[in-house]
């Protein structure tokens, strides 16, 4: 009989292309999120594999909370120049004076959850009708439940109790007006995926994934990087420490951890030896109850 | 490394959410913070047990009632193979989501509560995952602890699945006795049940074998999107992009593209811009014929040596998954690989008893969660296969028109004039 064999991390690329592809043939107007994080930059390259040598068929979108990581932001720019490919940036701030939303205040302020406004604003604008994402079914116990294409009603909301049945490899696009969909490529990648991929495909990140000094505030026991943004009390502890990101996201929701990684398999490494999860370690936002992500998803978070 | 998916079904409350977690917990993947979520929401039993089916019920509601009603993934590795879990449902109103799971499955451990035995959604549970295709089943005699760990217990049901099984077309079945509570025979062999003397669930979960689960004889390139740069560089590039869903695709292979019928070779095969020596599958890839033909999303590139008819018209087995019932004439959206067409039902020659697999003929209409046998004629020409033969070109999804949700899950049985294959319902 005859024989082949395909390694694991094939097997997850195929699939997540797969899933691009279906995008591309079944949308009019679709969007891919990028956020300027290793699951996105991953996305990334996923795109470049199935669409090259042609252009991408949507533009890079990113929803700037005004509170990221400058790193990120050059990173985001440097690379759609390289690709060549459209970049859409949209800001919470315009958002916050446009719809006179307030700002969030307090020990915990973070823009994070705005997002979902200039995201639906955004959608609306260009009428897009489906937005990929970087989400993985491992990060968190709500996203593990989240089918691959999943249908959002005109405010962007995911109602877990009415998910569509999703069969094989076939995705069901169908819409109705006002609605859209979310897809995730990468649903069935963990963590360390990602990091065996990106070393794989030596792919570049932002240098803050890997270790470098910084001055952080103690907050709950997690290290903030320090900023103009983040709410800061006379009392807050700072220190410096040797520090790495495990996400990157809005600097005032994503916490460092003490690392001396530098490179990609030391990453690896200390990944593999991790006690606590990837949003355990760095995700403020997680923590405040127990289903705070299934909440934010079904009030239209990615 | 290869991967295995598989799912965990079986009748509410037999223990698949625990088990799930069990598996994790003994394989040490899970994190301190999820178990400091688990043990802070309160929910610990007298023996100082945690409950574990809160690292899979993620939902609020799933919470509040304790019971998993939609599917969760969960992924984990050992040295030996990476791991993705379909956690489903056991109630019979969230069946739908349990199919959703099962689809991708190459495995179905299916539980059995000790003290119950054998019950209608085992037997539901099992015929789907058989239907479905999936190749290997294991059957976990769950809650041992709570009939003292008696071997005659065990013996009685695993008599009493034989009996039921011997009509499935799954043929690969393992029966172990564990305590998904206590972790008998899920990690390490269990030490209160000495008289079983077979692997561990992992033990076995790391050996099925599944190389050989993808089909690589007949060819099926559906082609999703045509890739045209349009630039000085690439002006004439043409590359259908897809999945080689089966068989084996190199360059200089002479192919036919269906419907259409016309012919071309093989230039190129690429991924990601770099030409490859071949693909198969379940690879993406990117074709490149050495002729200008006409070719969109939708159609297939086929080799030339297997000369295959495209069909309007097919027998299939429906599990139908939608509220409203359905009826001989219902007219549906159904999506094959990357074709949609319209469809009707033609007619509905039976319905299957889940509990013996008998025929139910003389039926008028289906309702939620029944498993049917429907003929089905398509507005356009589609390349199917019987679903036994390539699960990967045999399955289709019906769509309703209004809602665009998707109601039935298809696999096709029989082709126009092919002969019956060895369907046992
Ligand atoms: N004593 C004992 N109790 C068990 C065992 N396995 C599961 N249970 C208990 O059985 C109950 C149901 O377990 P779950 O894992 O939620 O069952 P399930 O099959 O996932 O249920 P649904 O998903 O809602 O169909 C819980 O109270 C478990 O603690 C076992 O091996 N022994
Ligand atoms: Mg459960």
């Amino acid at each position: 009989m005859t024989k082949r064999y395909l390694d694991y991390l094939d097997q997850l690329e195929a699939e997540a292309i797969h899933i691009m592809r279906e995008v591309a043939g079944q949308f009019q107007k679709p969007a891919l999120l990028f956020s300027g994080g290793k699951d996105s930059i991953t996305l990334v390259r996923l795109a470049e594999k199935a669409f090259r040598p042609g252009k991408f068929p949507f533009p890079l979108v990113h929803i700037d909370t005004g509170h990221n990581f400058p790193e990120a932001i050059k990173y985001r720019d440097e690379l759609a120049e390289k690709l060549g490919e459209k970049l859409v940036v949209r800001h919470v701030e315009d958002t916050i004076k446009k719809q006179n939303l307030s700002e969030p205040v307090g020990r915990y302020a973070s823009r994070n959850g705005l997002q979902t406004y200039t995201l639906l604003e955004t959608i609306e604008e260009f009428g897009f009708d489906c937005c990929i994402g970087g989400a993985r079914r491992d990060e968190e116990k709500a996203r593990a439940k989240e089918r691959i294409f999943s249908v959002r009603d005109e405010f962007g909301q995911w109602d877990p109790k009415r998910q569509r049945p999703e069969l094989w490899n076939i995705y069901n696009g169908r819409i109705a007006q006002g609605e859209n969909v979310r897809a995730f490529p990468i649903s069935n990648w963990t963590e360390l995926d990602v990091w065996n991929y990106i070393k794989r495909e030596n792919i570049t990140l932002p240098n803050i994934y890997f270790t470098h000094e910084r001055e952080c505030l103690v907050r709950d026991g997690k290290l903030m990087a320090t900023s103009d943004f983040i709410y800061r009390e006379p009392e807050d502890e700072v220190v410096t420490r040797k520090v790495r990101f495990r996400t990157v996201g809005d600097m005032t929701c994503t916490a460092a951890v003490e690392s001396v990684a530098y490179d990609i398999d030391s990453v690896i490494a200390e990944i593999l030896d991790s006690k606590i999860s990837e949003r355990g370690a760095t995700r403020i936002d997680d923590k405040l109850t127990e289903t705070a992500m299934e909440d934010r998803k079904k009030g239209g978070y990615f | 490394m290869d991967i295995l998916r598989f799912i965990t079904a079986g009748s509410v409350d037999d223990g698949k959410s625990t088990l799930i977690g069990r598996l994790l917990f003994d394989t040490k993947q899970i994190y301190l913070d999820q178990l400091e979520a688990i043990e802070s929401s309160g929910r610990v039993n007298e023996d100082g047990e945690m409950d574990l089916s809160l690292l899979t019920d993620g939902l609020k509601a799933e919470r509040e009632q304790g019971i998993t009603i939609d599917v969760a993934y969960k992924y984990f590795t050992t040295p030996k193979r990476k791991f993705i879990i379909a956690d489903a449902p056991g109630h019979i109103q969230y069946t739908r989501n349990m199919v959703t799971g099962a689809s991708n499955s190459n495995l179905s451990i299916i539980l059995v509560d000790a003290r119950n035995g054998v019950q209608e959604q085992t037997r539901r549970h099992s015929i789907i995952s058989s239907l479905l295709g999936i190749p290997h089943l294991v059957i976990c005699i769950n809650k041992m602890d709570l009939v003292g760990f008696d071997e005659s217990v065990y013996n009685q049901i695993v008599e009493d699945y034989k009996q039921f099984s011997k009509k499935l077309t799954s043929k690969d079945i393992t029966f172990i006795p564990v305590s998904a509570l206590k972790g008998d025979n899920i990690v390490d062999r269990s030490t209160a049940m000495p008289w079983y003397d077979g692997p561990s669930l992992l033990e076995h979960l790391e050996q099925v074998p599944v190389s050989q689960d993808f089909n690589l004889e007949d060819s099926r390139f559906p082609v999703q999107y045509v890739i045209r740069p349009h630039t000085h560089e690439h002006h004439d590039y043409r590359g259908y992009a897809g999945k080689v869903i089966s068989g084996i695709y190199r360059k200089g292979d002479k192919v036919v593209v269906l419907p259409s019928g016309q012919t071309s070779t093989i230039k190129s095969v690429e991924l990601g811009g770099k030409e490859l020596e071949e693909a198969f599958a379940p690879q993406s890839v990117v074709l490149q014929l050495e002729d200008d033909v006409d070719i969109s999303r939708g159609d297939v590139i086929v080799k030339q040596e297997e000369e295959l008819d495209v069909t309007k018209e097919f027998e299939a087995l429906v599990c139908w998954m939608n509220a409203k019932a359905l009826k001989p004439g219902a007219k549906l959206l159904l999506r094959h690989n990357s074709t949609e067409t319209r469809a009707v039902i033609r007619e509905i020659q039976y319905k299957v008893d889940v509990n013996t697999l008998d025929r139910i003929e003389d039926v008028d209409q289906v309702q939620l969660n029944d498993i049917c046998r429907v003929q089905v004629r398509t507005a356009t020409p589609l390349l199917v296969d019987p679903y036994l033969k390539n699960r990967s070109n045999g399955g289709f999804i019906l769509i309703d028109e209004t809602s665009f949700t998707t109601v039935g899950a298809g696999m096709v049985a029989i082709v126009s004039h092919e002969s019956e294959l060895n369907y046992m319902i």
